[in-house]
């Protein structure tokens, strides 16, 4: 909190003042966005743990929720294993594959667009595994069954209750990556890993095990990202494999803290809370404006909502390539030092 | 599996690769000179089936004599996005190039649904579903003639860069960038050539691909990825690499669908880009690049 | 803007000053709900936008046609509201949540049986009536939902009244095939509808056996392969169950390669859809699809297929339309017999829904304890000239089957 200014350390509370307080003040429907905008922010957090600490870019992310998702999905619907227990499994599991693709990718020296292209083959490839996976659904889905009681309450364990406990448990979830993210950062970790990002070879000069720590980055956010699928499978429900891991869902993944500000600790919380309510008024921000005449009505407004989108993307890389929450902060004044990262 | 299947199964997989070998190609003249990984590439080709079948429509042109316009426009397209956006954004690290290109994919793909909505559409030709047959080997017509296309597009581009002063200009700050700068090359304009030759590849493959398959805005993302494959197997950067990897990958989807089970053979194709990636990133034909 | 909450939550929830929740809680759309009248609010959920853009706006054609249809029948009337899945179950998710929130009465959708069981999750939470208007996964009416009432046939249905329609092909044209190979879609449908038909085979006495089922991925570009592998097992019949795009890769595939069954038999979407037949001609004729159809028979069918013609001329009636309408008119019948917008009030009513003039194959409408109709028929239709005709069941018949299908070379 030291970085902040007055204004700042204001805002900072007024929004999670805000979080806390949000079922109790907005429709299901705006809850249920905001469950969304949640999710997209930790899991965009756990992302950028592996690129703005790893440099690693990866568009196969949603590979680690989907291991997530049908691990613990799998142990409830076949062996009553709630998910408290099944995570586990989950994180494991996840953290597995991240040490794997990790590993290849160190040892055989690929990096930049190659590593990404890497996480998408072993996205997609698992993706068509799963698809033929008989026992865990396959192209059916997978159910995880709920009972019509169990939506009632709160059951941590089983992580079944009201939808504002969901809420809270990714509210939590996002708190908790944020400070985590901000311990580690603090710590002799975060200094390797800083050093490692800005110049690795004067890091190996000094003697940092680049592999070591950059294998550490990349578990870290596989594992975290396979928390995300738990939560995923317990909320939804239904799994598909090429609902869960298709590779326009880690794109999707990618865009908050790309938007937000990689590397930055709040940039993909900022990212995701300006994305997501962004895609959901597009359309009625379309349909207003045919109204109004600018757009002719026989406009369809899924095309248009879309151009709209892109045009977005394409502006922020143009304009702001760090991001936007950097400049947020800067022109609200949010931060003292010039250049300090929030 | 009797012999004439296979055999059938080769030739057509043959086929078809020199068609995703030529698909690839623009993606890899793209990536081999400006180093831009071009993740509109799917959508670009999509761009180019839409102007063919336009063409179709408005003057009853078979897409076929469609290619060296589809060509053209394609190029102008290319040349305007790398002139004018992707230049911008050289500098800057992998992700926001690689989401620069996801944002005007997006904006391809909307242009695409406004302007012809979400139905697929497609040409019909007389002789679209004539095969030819030798004994009991059949060989599709179209087939035949988009890969003998594919292998004319790509002499031709294999010609330009050999022997005309710009394709060697060109090589030559794919060679070394700053080394074309010190002897006065302009780079700026030979990288706006590259990307808009590299885009007239790809829109001269879109052409030859509607003879074949439907065209739809939400087309372009599987051409992606197989471009990507059949890029990084055959060797970035390299002509003869992308119709090498891309016959590959043609005869090895025919060969897994036969062995095994058909909804794997991407399986397999992406299982085969991961090992390719991990022995030998430069693919076959490429130059080693780490 | 009050929310009734029929699952007794008020108490939980305390709504801060009015103006801060209600600009918050509506994430007010620029075109708003009106006040809860007593006209009905059926809400239609379907995909808009996304891959399956092309099927959900082509249901919504079907949706379109019911005010006009159900006036004529003397039913209230009633006003939509749209909503997009966006082809993601979560939207679909939060689509529900929203339409609720603008004060729907009803729900009918999804078409996909992902996106339709999300927007079922939120439906049951909420003790709104889901009209289901197409989506086969069984799942959807074993769960022990209450407002979910669902006029479509289960995947298992669809697979078993094939083999009824085919037994009625075989017998009335003296020609049965002896070996079939099946080639589907490697998706939820397809592999459900795979399974359902290899088991049921030899329980319905069917004279075939199954050579080979060969699966295919929903992305492949190129089905040369998968055909020739079909080919090469010299089947007596082709099944198939595929969507559009594939329909017309794989029969385009069949005549590049030459490749003549007795016939093809289809029992998914696709193969008698209009882009088909004009994307393949000629070639495109004598293809059976079993499939959930319209009875072109009964007196709603015929209403509904004139004011159909009249709105959309290049196109014929499908199963998209004629069951998105059926879903709807499902919900405005219940409401006409309930006398109310309440939810629990629909919801009895649409526990007695008996509705005989409807449109679809069968003795009509009318929900089992699970919620589900079972006794919709699928018809077996032959693709003519353009045109799909039903051969198939005798009731709803229009014409005689072409079976054996004609060889490639000598179609007119």
């Amino acid at each position: 909190m030291s970085d902040l200014t007055a204004s700042g350390r204001a805002a900072l509370i007024a929004f999670a003042a805000l979080l806390l307080v949000l079922p109790w003040v907005v429709s299901s429907y705006v809850l249920s966005v905001a469950v969304i905008c949640l999710y997209l922010a930790y899991v965009g957090q756990a992302w950028n743990l592996m690129l703005g600490f790893a440099g690693l870019l990866s568009i196969g992310h949603a590979l680690f929720v989907g291991l997530g998702a049908y691990a613990s999905g799998y142990l409830f619907a076949k062996y009553d294993v709630p998910p408290a227990i099944g995570i586990v499994a989950a994180v494991a599991i996840a953290m597995l594959m991240g040490a794997v693709i990790g590993y290849l990718g160190f040892r055989f020296a690929i990096g930049g667009v190659y590593f990404a292209l890497l996480t998408i083959a072993f996205a997609e490839f698992v993706r068509i595994l799963l698809e033929h996976a008989k026992f865990l659904g396959g192209t059916q889905g997978l159910f995880l069954p709920v009972s019509q009681e169990s939506r009632r309450g709160v059951d941590l364990i089983n992580l079944r209750g009201w939808p504002e406990m969901y809420y809270y448990v990714i509210l939590a979830l996002c708190l908790g990556a944020f400070v985590l993210c901000r311990a580690l950062l603090e710590s002799r970790v975060g200094y390797y890993w800083r050093a490692i990002r800005d110049n690795p070879e004067a890091a190996a000069a000094v003697g940092v095990d680049i592999f070591r720590f950059r294998m550490y980055a990349v578990v870290l956010s596989a594992g975290m990202t396979g928390a995300a699928g738990v939560f995923r499978a317990f909320y939804d429900n239904l799994l598909f494999p090429d609902q869960v891991l298709n590779i326009e869902k880690s794109i999707e993944i990618t865009l908050a803290p790309i938007v937000g500000g990689v590397g930055t600790l709040f940039g993909p919380i900022f990212g995701a809370f300006v994305l997501t309510p962004l895609s959901e008024l597009l359309t009625d921000v379309v349909e207003g404006l045919k109204d109004l005449g600018i757009i002719a009505k026989n406009v369809k407004t899924d095309g248009a909502k879309l151009l709209f989108w892109g045009l977005a993307v394409v502006l922020i890389v143009l304009f702001k390539p760090t991001g936007l929450w950097p400049w947020v902060c800067r022109r609200l004044g949010l931060v003292k030092a010039p250049g300090a990262r929030s | 599996m009797d012999t004439v299947t296979i055999i059938n199964a080769l030739v057509s997989g043959l086929l078809t690769g020199l068609v995703y070998g030529l698909s690839a190609l623009g993606l890899s003249v793209i990536f081999g000179v400006i180093r831009i990984v071009n993740f509109a590439h799917g959508e670009l080709m999509v761009l180019g089936m839409f102007l063919a079948l336009l063409l179709f429509r408005w003057l009853g042109l078979d897409p076929l004599w469609s290619v060296p316009i589809g060509a053209a426009l394609l190029f102008l397209v290319g040349y305007a996005l790398q002139h004018f956006v992707v230049r911008r954004v050289a500098y800057l690290p992998d992700h926001m190039q690689f989401l620069l290109l996801a944002g005007i994919a997006i904006m391809l793909v909307s242009a695409c649904l406004v302007a012809f909505g979400p139905d697929a559409q497609g040409v019909q030709l007389d002789y679209a579903l004539d095969s030819f047959a030798l004994g009991s080997l059949i060989i599709d017509k179209v087939r035949l003639y988009a890969a003998l296309a594919a292998i004319a597009v790509a002499s031709a581009l294999l010609l330009f860069f050999k022997y005309s002063p710009t394709g060697r200009a060109i090589r030559a700050c794919a060679d070394n960038h700053l080394g074309a700068k010190v002897v006065g090359l302009n780079v700026d304009r030979l990288y706006a050539l590259t990307f808009g030759i590299g885009a007239a590849c790809i829109g001269a493959a879109g052409c030859i691909i509607l003879l074949l398959v439907q065209v739809h805005p939400y087309l372009a993302p599987p051409y992606t990825l197989l471009a990507f494959i059949v890029v990084i197997i055959g060797g970035m950067g390299s002509l003869f690499g992308a119709l090498l990897g891309g016959i590959l990958i043609g005869v090895a989807e025919e060969l897994a669908s036969i062995v095994g089970e058909p909804s794997l053979k991407t399986a397999f194709s992406f299982a085969l880009l991961i090992v390719v990636l991990l022995l030998r990133p430069q693919g076959l034909l490429g130059r080693a690049v780490r | 803007m009050t929310r009734k909450s029929p699952n007794n939550r008020i108490e939980r929830r305390k709504f801060l000053a009015g103006a801060a929740a209600g600009t918050v809680a509506a994430a007010v759309p620029l075109r708003f709900a009106h006040g809860q009248g007593q006209k009905l609010k059926v809400g239609v959920l379907l995909p808009r936008s996304g891959p399956q853009a092309q099927i959900g706006i082509d249901c919504q054609r079907g949706a379109d046609c019911a005010p006009e249809v159900l006036k004529a029948k003397g039913y209230p009337e009633f006003e939509f509201v749209l909503g997009d899945t966006e082809t993601k179950p979560e939207i679909a998710r939060a689509q529900a949540e929203k339409m609720i929130g603008q004060g729907i009465h009803i729900l009918v959708g999804c078409f996909d049986s992902g996106q339709t069981m999300a927007a079922a999750q939120v439906c049951e939470q909420k003790g709104i009536p889901f009209s289901v208007s197409i989506a086969a996964v069984p799942a959807l009416t074993e769960q022990g939902y209450k407002t979910v009432f669902r006029n479509f046939p289960t995947g298992p249905m669809i697979a078993a009244d094939s083999f009824n329609l085919q037994k009625a092909l075989f017998q009335s044209t003296g020609k049965a095939p002896q070996t079939v190979v099946m080639l589907h879609v490697n998706d939820t449908f397809g592999m459900s509808q795979k399974d359902a038909n290899v088991a049921g085979a030899p329980k319905f006495g069917m004279p075939y056996k199954f050579v080979d089922t060969i699966a295919y991925d929903p992305t492949a570009r190129d089905l040369s392969a998968e055909v020739r592998k079909a080919k090469a097992t010299n089947a007596d019949m082709l099944w198939v169950i595929s969507r559009l795009n594939d329909a017309i890769l794989i029969c385009q595939e069949m005549v590049k390669q030459r490749w003549e069954p007795m016939g093809i038999l289809s029992s998914g979407p696709g193969w008698y859809d209009v882009p088909f037949m004009k994307a393949l001609g000629k070639y495109g004729d004598d293809v059976v699809s079993t499939v959930p159809w319209h009875d072109p028979k009964k007196a709603t069918s015929k209403a509904l297929e004139a004011v159909f013609k009249k709105k959309f001329p290049d196109r014929e009636l499908n199963t998209n339309h004629t069951y998105t309408f059926e879903g709807v008119m499902v919900a405005v019948d219940a409401f006409k017999r309930a006398g109310s917008t309440e939810p629990g009030k629909l919801i009895e009513a649409l526990k007695k829904t008996d509705i005989k003039d409807n449109v679809v194959t069968g003795p009509g409408v009318k929900f089992n304890a699970k919620g589900q109709n079972a006794d919709i028929k699928m018809s077996a239709i032959q693709n003519r000239g353009g045109k799909n005709l039903v051969i198939f069941p005798a009731e709803a018949a229009q014409a005689k089957p072409n079976w054996p299908m004609r060889p490639w070379g000598k179609r007119g």
